[in-house]
C-alpha cells in the first residue's frame, strides 16, 4: 500500500476547455468515497463533477463537492489538488458544490472515506493541469518540455531565464489535448500536503456569517415544525388542532406521511413514524408556542409478527433483561477457527465478562433544519445532508418529480456524526412545501431531534477466554449483539491471533430507530474488546500493551484464518509508538492511566487517558493519541479531529445515554442529556502520527472507539473497579 | 418605549414581548450569528451581550431586552478583529463551527472581566457552552492567546 503512481485512465475522467473570459478549466470526476453504496466505475465520463479553474490573472478556483460537517474536507481535499498543481495555497479559492444528481452521483461524507477515495483522483487531476500548463509554456518558448519546471503557480525555463505565470498560459493550455501520462510528485516533494492550512471558512465562522441551513432565509418563506408521537411503536390516529389554529401567526396544521405507503426504502431512509403532525406559521417562536398546544391521539403498539417489531412498548429495563438473556443463548456463528469448544472444555481457567452500552443520541449542535421550495415542475432545497444522492431518489418518488428537477444546495452542517446521512427532514420539508405551495424552512427543536430517534443502538458483548494451566491463552469467544443490530466484526483483532476462536452474533428487534453514529458498531465493540484484553492481561499478569503486541506478533507470523481485517504491523506500530510516547508523559498524581488501540475505517488509532476522581466524578487530566492514517494531508486539522475524537469519546463514555419508558425517550434536551463540557475536557492533549508514505485514510471516526476503551481501562487502573456498563458516570436517581 | 439597540443600530420591537431575543434577532432582524441549540439555556450557542453581560438569548424575553444594548457576534468587532476572533483564527479552533459564535461571546465577557484568565477562570466562564465536536482544548488555548493579544494592544 505505498503511495501509488498514476493508474487512472485520464482520457475518460478528465476534460479540458477554455474558460469563459479566458483561462483553463479542467473538469474531472471527484468520486467522493462511499462505503455504503455499491461501487460504481468512477471513471465513467458522464460524471465529470468537479473542476480546477486557472484564471488569466493567476487565481485558481477549486471545486469541492463534499458535504462539510466539520471534518475539514473543504480545506483538506483541495490541498491535494493544489499540491500536484504546484500553486501557492494563498492563490486558491474553494467553492462548495450544490447538489445536482446528474452531476454528483456519489457525494457522500461518512465512513471516514473522503480523503481515502479522493486521493488518487485529485492528485492526477492536479498533475494533469500542471502538465498542460507546462506543455503550453514549452510551445510558447519552443523549448523541450523536460527543461520546464514549476513552482508556486509559475513556469520556468531556467536555461534562458524565462518565466510565465500559470494565468498567462492558461488559455493556451486549454487548447492542448489532455495528456495521457503525467508524473505525480514524490512524497518528499510535497510542500502543501503535510503542512497545516487553516479552515477556509474560518473568517465566516468567527464573524457569525450565515453558513448553516438554519440561517437560510428566502422571501415569502414560512416556518414549519413537526410534532411526532411521544412514544416509539405508536402512531398518530388523529390530531386535535382547535387551540393551535387560534394562535397568532399560525397558517396551517396538518399531518403528513413522509413516505408513500408502498415505497421501498433504501439504506438511508430511516423514518421513525409513518405519520407526523406539522404546524406552519410565520415565525419560529410562534410555531414553537403552537407546538405545545397540539394534541395527538396515538395508537397502541403497532408491532406484530408481520413487521417484526415488538407488540409492547419498550423500556430500558426490559431492553437490558432481553440482552442479558440473549447473551446466554446460542447465537448465529459468524466465525470459527480451530476447535474453540474443546479449548474451553480443557481450559484450566475461563474468564468471562459482559459489557453493555445504552442508546446514544448524536446531539449535533445544530438541530435539524431544511429549506424546501417545491413547485409544480421543480424543487430547490437547502439541506444539511451527508448523503444527498440517497435521499434524492426518495424525494423524487415522493414528490413525483424527476431526479434532475430536484436541486439540493449543500449547506455547511452544524455537526453530522452519522445522523446527517439520514434525510427524513429533507423529505418532510419537501412534502410540507409541496402541500402548502410555499417555500418553507423546517426547524426541529432540540427536543424533537433528541426524541425522534435514529440513535446509536444499545449493545452487549460477552467475552470468554480459555487459559491453560500455564496461563496461556488457548481459546477466545465473543458473543455480541444489540437492539436492534449487532456490533460484531468477527474478522477484527484478536481474530487471527488465537488458535481457537469463536464469534457469534444476535440481535433483538425494536421499534426504536437507529443509524450510523461516529464509527458505527466500533464505537461500542472497541470499548468492550479493549476492556477485556486489559482484564485478560491483568489476570495473566502481563503488561496490557505488551500482551496486545504479543498477539499481533502471532497474527503476523502465523495468522489464524484467511479473513483478518487488519495489518498486524501497522496495528503494532500505533501501540509501540503509544508505548514510547506514554513513557515520556508523566502521569499526574492521584490519577490512573488507561490505554487502548483499535483499527476501523482504514486507520489505526491508539488512545491514552489519565483519569482521577473528585467528588465521585471522574475527570480526565490529559490524553494522548497515536494515529496511523498514512500520509497526513492537513496536519493541524488532523490534530484537531483527533483532539475532538478524544474529547467526544471521553464524554460519551462517561455520560452518554438515552433511556426509555413505555417507548418514550426520557432525555430530551441538554438539561437531562449530559454532554462533556469545558471543565471536564482534558486540559492537555498530545497527538502523534506514525510517519509513513502509505495512502492517506480518514480521521473522523477511527480514534473515537478506542477512546472509550482507554477511559474504561484508566478507571480500572485508578479505582480498581471494572466498569462494565456505559455510561460510566451514573446519573442522579439511577442505581449503578 | 419599544426600541432596542442591536450592534449600535436602533430597532423598533413590534413582536410579542414574551418572544425570546434569539428569535427576534434571527427571524426579524436577520442576524443569524447567534445560534439555536437547545432553547433552555444549556448549550450557550445563542450567547449575546445584553448591556455588556453574557446572556442566553434563547431564554431572554424581549420584555427584558427592550431599552437595552445588544451585541451579537456580528457586532463584536468592526472588522472581525477582536482579539478572540484573531486568536480563534490563529489556533484554527472550529470543526463544524456551529457553537463558536456563542463560545466567543462568552469568552469576550470573561476577557473583559479577567484580562488574564486562569484555566480555572476559563472552566468557570465556559462551562455553559457545549461543543460536541470537542474543540475545548483549542478554545482554551485561543482564550489564553487572546488575553496576550489584548495585553499587547493595551
Amino acid at each position: 500500500m505505498k503511495a501509488d503512481k498514476t493508474t487512472l485512465d485520464r482520457r475518460s475522467f478528465l476534460k479540458a476547455a477554455l474558460l469563459a473570459g479566458g483561462g483553463l478549466i479542467l473538469r474531472f470526476n471527484w468520486p467522493v468515497g462511499n462505503a455504503v453504496a455499491a461501487e460504481k466505475d468512477h471513471t465513467a465520463p458522464a460524471t465529470l463533477n468537479s473542476y480546477i479553474k486557472i484564471h488569466p490573472d493567476g487565481r485558481v478556483t477549486l471545486f469541492n463537492p463534499n458535504p462539510e460537517f466539520g471534518q475539514n474536507v473543504k480545506t483538506s481535499l483541495p490541498m491535494i489538488l493544489a499540491e500536484e498543481l504546484d500553486v501557492s495555497w494563498d492563490s486558491v479559492q474553494v467553492e462548495q458544490a450544490d447538489f445536482f444528481p446528474e452531476h454528483f452521483e456519489r457525494q457522500f461524507t461518512g465512513g471516514s472515506q473522503s480523503i481515502r477515495r479522493a486521493w488518487p483522483i485529485l492528485r492526477t487531476a492536479g498533475a494533469t493541469a500542471r502538465q498542460m500548463l507546462m506543455l503550453a509554456a514549452a510551445q510558447r518558448w519552443s523549448v523541450p518540455l523536460d527543461e520546464i519546471s514549476t513552482a508556486t503557480g509559475s513556469l520556468y525555463h531556467k536555461q534562458s531565464n524565462l518565466k510565465l505565470s500559470y494565468g498567462e498560459v492558461a488559455s493556451a493550455a486549454a487548447q492542448i489535448p489532455v495528456p495521457k501520462n503525467v508524473r505525480l510528485k514524490t512524497v518528499a516533494d510535497f510542500k502543501i500536503i503535510g503542512s497545516s492550512k487553516r479552515n477556509v471558512e474560518i473568517d465566516n465562522i468567527v464573524t457569525g456569517k450565515p453558513l448553516f441551513t438554519s440561517d437560510y432565509k428566502k422571501e415569502g418563506m414560512l416556518i414549519a415544525m413537526i410534532v411526532h408521537p411521544a412514544s416509539f411503536g405508536r402512531e398518530i390516529t388523529s390530531i386535535d388542532d382547535r387551540a393551535v389554529r387560534q394562535m397568532p401567526g399560525i397558517k396551517d396544521v396538518f399531518t403528513i406521511e413522509p413516505l408513500l405507503r408502498d415505497y421501498k426504502k433504501n439504506g438511508f431512509d430511516v423514518f421513525s413514524y409513518g405519520q407526523i403532525a406539522v404546524i406552519v406559521g410565520n415565525s419560529t417562536w410562534e410555531v414553537m408556542q403552537a407546538k405545545k398546544k397540539l394534541i395527538l391521539q396515538l395508537s397502541g403498539p403497532t408491532g406484530n409478527a408481520q413487521n417484526g417489531k415488538p407488540d409492547f412498548l419498550e423500556s430500558t429495563g426490559r431492553h437490558y433483561a432481553a440482552m442479558e438473556q440473549a447473551s446466554t443463548q446460542p447465537a448465529q456463528v459468524k466465525r470459527r477457527d480451530g476447535d474453540p469448544e474443546s479449548a474451553f472444555k480443557t481450559a484450566a481457567r475461563i474468564i468471562e465478562r459482559t459489557y453493555t452500552a445504552p442508546f446514544l443520541v448524536h446531539n449535533t449542535m445544530e438541530p435539524v433544519s431544511c429549506f424546501a421550495d417545491v413547485r409544480a415542475d421543480h424543487a430547490e432545497l437547502y439541506a444539511p445532508i451527508q448523503a444527498p444522492e440517497f435521499i434524492t431518489k426518495t424525494l423524487s418518488a415522493r414528490l413525483g418529480l424527476p431526479k434532475e428537477k430536484i436541486k439540493i444546495n449543500l449547506a455547511r452542517m452544524g455537526g453530522g456524526f452519522g445522523l446527517r446521512a439520514y434525510g427524513h427532514h429533507v423529505v418532510e420539508a419537501a412534502v410540507i412545501s409541496q402541500k402548502i405551495q410555499a417555500p418553507v424552512k423546517l426547524m426541529y427543536t432540540r427536543e424533537d431531534e433528541t426524541t425522534y430517534g435514529i440513535y446509536r443502538p444499545s449493545y452487549s458483548a460477552t467475552y470468554r477466554a480459555a487459559l491453560d494451566e500455564n496461563n496461556q491463552l488457548i481459546g477466545f469467544h465473543i458473543k455480541a449483539g444489540g437492539i436492534p443490530e449487532s456490533p460484531l466484526h468477527e474478522n477484527r483483532f484478536p481474530a487471527g491471533a488465537i488458535e481457537n476462536y469463536l464469534a457469534e452474533t444476535w440481535s433483538i428487534p425494536s421499534a426504536i430507530t437507529v443509524g450510523a453514529f461516529r464509527a458505527p458498531g466500533s464505537n461500542f465493540i472497541a470499548c468492550a474488546e479493549q476492556s477485556f484484553l486489559d482484564e485478560l492481561a491483568y489476570e495473566m499478569k502481563k503488561d496490557p500493551l505488551d500482551f496486545r503486541l504479543e498477539l499481533l506478533k502471532r497474527a503476523k507470523e502465523r495468522p489464524v484464518g484467511q479473513r483478518n481485517d487488519y495489518d498486524a504491523d501497522r496495528y503494532a506500530g500505533v501501540i509501540q509508538l503509544l508505548k514510547d510516547k506514554a513513557a515520556n508523559l508523566a502521569r499526574p498524581a492521584r490519577t490512573g492511566r488507561g490505554t487502548a488501540a483499535y483499527f476501523c475505517h482504514n486507520t489505526y488509532a491508539a488512545a491514552l487517558v489519565d483519569i482521577g476522581v473528585k467528588n465521585n466524578e471522574p475527570y480526565v487530566t490529559q490524553a494522548l493519541a497515536v494515529m496511523d492514517c498514512g500520509i497526513v494531508i492537513n496536519k493541524d486539522a488532523a490534530i484537531n479531529m483527533a483532539e475532538g475524537a478524544l474529547i467526544d469519546g471521553i464524554g460519551n463514555a462517561l455520560y452518554g445515554e438515552q433511556l426509555f419508558k413505555d417507548g418514550v425517550p426520557l432525555k430530551s434536551n441538554f438539561n437531562t442529556y449530559r454532554m462533556i463540557r469545558m471543565h471536564e475536557a482534558p486540559a492537555k492533549i498530545e497527538v502523534h502520527f506514525v510517519e509513513n508514505q502509505d495512502n492517506p485514510t480518514g480521521m473522523g471516526e477511527p480514534l473515537f472507539p478506542p477512546t472509550f476503551g482507554a477511559v474504561a481501562n484508566a478507571l480500572f487502573d485508578h479505582t480498581g473497579k471494572r466498569y462494565y456498563r456505559q455510561p460510566f458516570v451514573k446519573q442522579s436517581g439511577e442505581k449503578s | 418605549m419599544n426600541s432596542i439597540r442591536i450592534n449600535k443600530k436602533e430597532y423598533t420591537v413590534d413582536v410579542d414581548k414574551e418572544m425570546p431575543l434569539l428569535w427576534f434577532l434571527r427571524d426579524y432582524v436577520g442576524l443569524t450569528g447567534a445560534k439555536y441549540g437547545c432553547g433552555v439555556a444549556q448549550c450557550g450557542a445563542c450567547v449575546v451581550h445584553l448591556d455588556g453581560e453574557a446572556v442566553r438569548a434563547c431564554v431572554t424575553k424581549m420584555k427584558r431586552a427592550i431599552g437595552k444594548e445588544v451585541t451579537t457576534i456580528e457586532g463584536l468587532s468592526e472588522n472581525g478583529d477582536h482579539p478572540l476572533q484573531l486568536a480563534w483564527k490563529d489556533v484554527d479552533v472550529p470543526q463544524c463551527g456551529y457553537c463558536h459564535a456563542g463560545q466567543i461571546m462568552s469568552a469576550a465577557v470573561l476577557l473583559r472581566e479577567r484580562p488574564t484568565p486562569t484555566d480555572q477562570d476559563i472552566d468557570d466562564a465556559m462551562a455553559g457552552n457545549i461543543c460536541r465536536c470537542g474543540t475545548y482544548s483549542r478554545i482554551r488555548k485561543a482564550i489564553h492567546q487572546a488575553a496576550e493579544l489584548q495585553k499587547q494592544k493595551g
